[in-house]
């Protein structure tokens, strides 16, 4: 029997090694996996490269994993937001690495990789200093900018509801970055708010098929992040 | 002369925003055009965030924080709306879908050529975002903007001087004191806030302008 279902979130993140790529969804703090953060900072894993679309709000969550120090490199699109100052003085101090990618460069990215894509043309940011030294070509009387995958180790995701397959359904703009993150990761781990039974989830209505999915772990609707006023 | 006021100038923008037309407002001053939209045009606001048909905020004490735009604000979503993944979202932008962006400016160029980024300050923390997919991406890129900095310069220039968010991209500018069009030729006055004249205008502006022909000016108003 396939049950990609584990216990805990402690065993979740468990062989996350020092210098992985970990991709983390959310978009602030919608459908940012606190949990799983959380037990990534317990279990220690350092030197990391992580991608997410900010670079952290407030204390908790991502920020907090950044002020461990243990993360080398950011990827992301926009970093600066007015509680973003756990990441502000690692940044000024010289000691994190800021790749900034365009939004949708960064999204296509993700989304090139899960899809087997060797690299892309786009329009977005031609002529500006985020193309500064990559590729470009003019095609049709437009010009673009090479832009390559972002592969991953591992993608954190947070999900509604997934079954012991791993099929995932989302809650509202929670969705953001996790389907493409599932897909670019050598391991996809999901936190969910509950797990159903096989067939308890609309086969026309999955997201993210399990395909995608190597882990699911149940946090308690109770401990799901706080909201909090919005960056 | 009577300067717009923010309010205005988003009024401005919604009269130009047509029945059915699938629009995205960016952060800051073009997230006011909503308030004016007329309620007898269904008009579909994108968030780059991941959803379409985008509501009115929410009352207080019923946010939903999974519910947000792409400022992290909590929204509503219309009857008929839909939530999709980013890259399904900047799809919908490089991809031309989208019939108009309203975006804020630092500064805009006589041939279009934007930049609202990034000032490029040494110890500034650069913050991108869906900013250059917008500016390329949507099929009509109207920018909203005072005319002037707080030090009296124009934010219409020549050349832009600080970092380019796109090349060519912005189609028409409102601002506090005038509507322009970004023709190939230049930069085309539509409209005049009271009282101010086409010289008084150019001057201020620094950079060469022309009148719309009287039946252009007719077909904006």
């Amino acid at each position: 029997m396939i049950n990609k279902i584990v216990p805990s979130v402690a065993e979740a993140v468990a062989d996350i090694r020092d210098g992985a790529t970990v991709m983390i969804g959310g978009f602030g703090t919608a459908g940012l996996p606190s949990e799983l953060i959380d037990a990534l900072i317990a279990q220690g894993a350092r030197n990391l490269t992580v991608v997410n679309n900010n670079a952290g709000n407030a204390d908790t969550g991502l920020a907090a994993l950044l002020k461990t120090k243990r993360v080398r490199k950011i990827i992301c699109s926009f970093p600066r937001q007015t509680d973003s100052w756990v990441f502000d003085a690692l940044y000024r101090a010289g000691e994190i690495e800021l790749e900034l990618v365009p939004q949708g460069n960064l999204a296509e990215r993700i989304r090139a990789a899960g899809a087997g894509i060797g690299a892309f043309f786009t329009p977005t940011g031609y002529g500006t200093l985020l193309a500064e030294g990559k590729e470009t070509r003019e095609i049709g009387g437009r010009h673009y900018v090479l832009e390559y995958p972002i592969h991953a180790d591992y993608a954190l995701i947070k999900a509604d509801r997934a079954d012991r397959w791993g099929n995932l359904v989302y809650r509202k703009t929670a969705r953001n970055f996790g389907p493409i993150m599932a897909s670019a990761a050598k391991c996809a781990i999901v936190q969910v708010r509950e797990t159903v039974d096989l067939g308890g989830l609309d086969p026309e209505a999955i997201v993210t098929p399990g395909i995608f999915v190597q882990r699911v772990v149940r946090v308690a609707a109770g401990a799901l992040a706080e909201p909090r006023a919005a960056a | 002369m009577q300067r717009y006021t923010r309010d205005q100038m988003a009024a401005r923008v919604a009269r130009d925003i047509p029945e059915g037309a699938y629009v995205n407002l960016g952060i800051g001053l073009p997230t006011l055009v909503a308030n004016h939209l007329p309620k007898d045009r269904e008009i579909f606001l994108h968030s780059e965030n991941g959803l379409l048909a985008m509501g009115p905020a929410p009352a207080p004490g019923s946010e939903d924080f999974d519910l947000i735009n792409a400022g992290k604000q909590p929204v509503t979503l219309l009857p008929g709306g839909a939530y999709f993944h980013h890259a399904d979202s900047f799809a919908m932008m490089r991809g031309g879908h989208l019939d108009f962006c309203v975006l804020g400016a630092f500064q805009v160029s006589a041939r279009g050529d934007l930049a609202n980024w990034h000032t490029g300050a040494p110890d500034a923390i650069p913050a991108v975002g869906g900013a250059m997919d917008l500016a390329i991406g949507a099929k009509k890129v109207y920018v909203m903007m005072e005319h002037l900095t707080k030090q009296g310069e124009s934010k219409i220039v020549e050349r832009c001087t600080y970092p380019l968010t796109g090349v060519r991209c912005v189609n028409r500018i409102f601002t506090d004191l005038a509507v322009l069009d970004v023709a190939a030729d230049g930069l085309v006055v539509l409209e005049m806030v009271d009282g101010l004249s086409f010289d008084e205008l150019t001057r201020l502006t620094g950079v060469p302008l022309r009148r719309a022909a009287p039946a252009q000016r007719e077909r904006q108003s």
